[in-house]
């Protein structure tokens, strides 16, 4: 099954990466010769067998639900592209 | 006195030890070695300054008796490491000025081991990659070349940086990380040593992620017990990271040096493909007869999965690159393009901030992610690899490790095989399988290329059983006596 440029301009909204039409062409291209190769996993039978989720037999681990770390909000805030009054500043989101 | 960046870790260790000379005279003279090979583009952020604090700290405690396993040791960390305080881009502008307020457990490990850093070492773009080449800082040039051809050749990847600093003599040794063959790839193409554990034996935490469910931190160094001492230091539990096993970490330096007499080396019939490079073939039965001369018993083992080992990697990894980097949106680090709404600024942001092969790998993974195709794609992929796995359970059944080839061919030069991505994904054919069951392997130089280049024979093991890998890598080490030099460093000896 491949793909059009207009799916591709649909998946690249879902992923939020700006793509403009010069880009989605190639893109088309590229992505389709990838999902041909992908598409030989339909020759091999999976019937009855678990999707493997870990390559590590185990449980995860738990802990008890409590507080172990905070009290730094300089160190969080000190990469943050925008920020204020001990909060990251992002553009207006309501009207 | 033997030049001190020609010394193996070992022997350093020794030497630091007999006070022949101090971890600051040895992290000079890799500095001054780095400084001289900065054409090779090892490094995307330097901290000798570090580096030499690091070194002072490490000569006090020589002189209070207190040396730890790595002490005075000079190595490079993959930028894919965050560092406290120093910068870790991940090879992305999206990071570009990224300053991690906290250290990754497998760094801070070795911080505490007494190792020194030199710099973060460059990479393919969040470790996507089988040539460096993806990288926002650059390519890295390996100090390898051709016989009577001067092109540059890439490093492999992802953990090029890496890899050609460590081969170059500018670094002890180094940490990788791989997810696909981004230690054992490069390595191979470098002419030295680099081992990928199981899955789970070191931490994550504090590594970038790209696929967190293949991603695995590992050593290079030059030589396989330089790669053992590098292991023990990065190894071990950490509750930080869900997917971290809780096992005591052997001294796998003990296990180099033990006969490999009984030993079943098993290989696989898959990995002799159609087409196959026959210098890589030749290597390998050359390593088979190696194997067997050291005492070891062959066993042919079948791993019929593997072929589709690759497909399932570039949908899984894809996958979990996509939510992984979902997180690169503007807002509490990293780059910003500022846009009219927040949607909008999330979308210039990721535009600018990545480059083309992390976005096809997002725009595959949000394909096969998205309604309707999760099933058929992801879940198959899942499925696959679980099939994959049992393949590899079932050879250690007659076999205690695989000897296979490392890369399908020696390091290629900068610009071939960039005309389409899977061109290049066909790179990772021998490594992928191990990473989609979670099996240790090691990459060790074994012999030349007709054209002069290195080349690699893989050996993997059970799960957590990085001792026996050890032990045979340390046999095939002893036969394969690989003395030779990247030519930038004859030149230099002549």
């Amino acid at each position: 099954m491949s793909i059009d440029i207009n799916t591709v301009r649909k998946v690249a909204k879902l992923a939020r990466i700006r793509t403009n039409d010069a880009d989605a062409e190639v893109l088309t291209g590229e992505l389709n010769n990838i999902l041909s190769m992908i598409e030989e996993l339909n020759e091999v039978k999976t019937d009855g067998i678990e999707p493997m989720t870990s390559v590590i037999e185990m449980n995860l681990p738990e802990r008890a639900d409590e507080v172990t770390d905070g009290g730094m909000p300089e160190k969080i805030l000190a990469n943050a592209p925008e920020k204020a009054a001990g909060f990251f500043v992002v553009p207006k989101v309501v009207e | 006195m033997t030049k001190l960046t020609s010394l193996t870790i070992k022997e350093a260790l020794d030497g630091l030890k007999k006070k022949e000379f101090t971890a600051t005279e040895l992290t000079e003279a890799h500095i001054k070695a780095s400084e001289a090979a900065q054409h090779l583009n090892c490094y995307i952020t330097e901290t000798y300054d570090h580096a030499r604090a690091q070194a002072k700290e490490s000569d006090a405690r020589y002189a209070k008796g207190e040396a730890k396993l790595l002490d005075g040791v000079p190595i490079a960390m993959k930028d894919l490491y965050c560092t406290e305080g120093i910068r870790t881009t991940a090879g992305s502008k999206i990071l570009e000025n990224f300053k991690p307020p906290y250290e990754s457990t497998v760094s801070g490990n070795m911080f505490s081991d007494g190792a020194i850093m030199l710099g973060k070492a460059n990479l393919d773009e969040f470790a996507m990659g089988s040539s460096n080449t993806t990288s926002a800082y650059g390519n890295v040039i390996n100090p390898w070349q051709r016989k009577g051809d001067n092109k540059p050749l890439v490093p492999g990847g992802s953990s090029g940086g890496s890899a050609a600093a460590v081969a170059a003599r500018i670094a002890m040794g180094a940490t990788g990380t791989d997810t696909g063959g981004s230690i054992r790839q490069p390595a191979a193409f470098c002419g030295i040593t680099g081992i990928k554990p199981t899955y789970g034996r070191c931490s994550r935490f504090g590594i970038i992620a790209f696929a967190s469910s293949l991603d695995q931190a590992g050593p290079f160094a030059r030589t396989v017990e330089d790669c053992a001492l590098l292991l023990q230091s990065m190894a071990g539990y950490d509750p930080k990271d869900s997917t971290s096993v809780n096992r005591p970490v052997p001294e796998y330096f003990k296990s180099i040096g033990q006969s490999v007499k009984g030993l079943k080396v098993g290989v696989p019939k898959e990995y002799r493909v159609d087409g196959a490079n026959p210098e890589i073939t030749k290597l390998w039965d050359k390593g088979v007869d190696m194997m067997k001369a050291a005492g070891a018993e062959i066993v042919d083992v079948s791993l019929p999965h593997t072929k589709y080992a690759l497909q399932t990697y570039y949908v899984i990894a894809p996958a979990e690159c996509s939510s992984n980097l979902a997180r690169y949106d503007g807002v509490r680090f990293g780059l910003r393009i500022d846009g009219k709404d927040l949607n909008d600024t999330y979308e210039a942001t990721r535009e600018a901030g990545f480059g083309k092969e992390v976005k096809r790998r997002i725009l595959i993974g949000t394909y096969v992610l998205s309604a309707g195709y999760y099933d058929a794609y992801y879940n198959k992929a899942r499925r696959v690899r679980k099939l994959i796995w049992q393949d590899f359970i079932n050879a250690y059944e007659k076999c205690d490790v695989l000897l296979t080839p490392t890369a399908p061919t020696p390091a290629f030069a900068i610009g071939e095989n960039e005309q389409d991505p899977v061109t290049m994904y066909l790179n990772d054919i021998f490594t992928v399988p191990a990473s989609m069951a979670g099996m240790p392997g090691i990459s060790l130089p074994v012999g030349l290329s007709a054209d002069g280049l290195p080349l690699g024979l893989q050996l993997l093991g059970r799960p957590f059983d990085e001792e026996t890998v050890f032990k045979a890598a340390g046999a095939l080490e002893k036969a394969a006596d690989f003395t030779h030099l990247p030519q930038s460093l004859q030149a230099k000896a002549a």
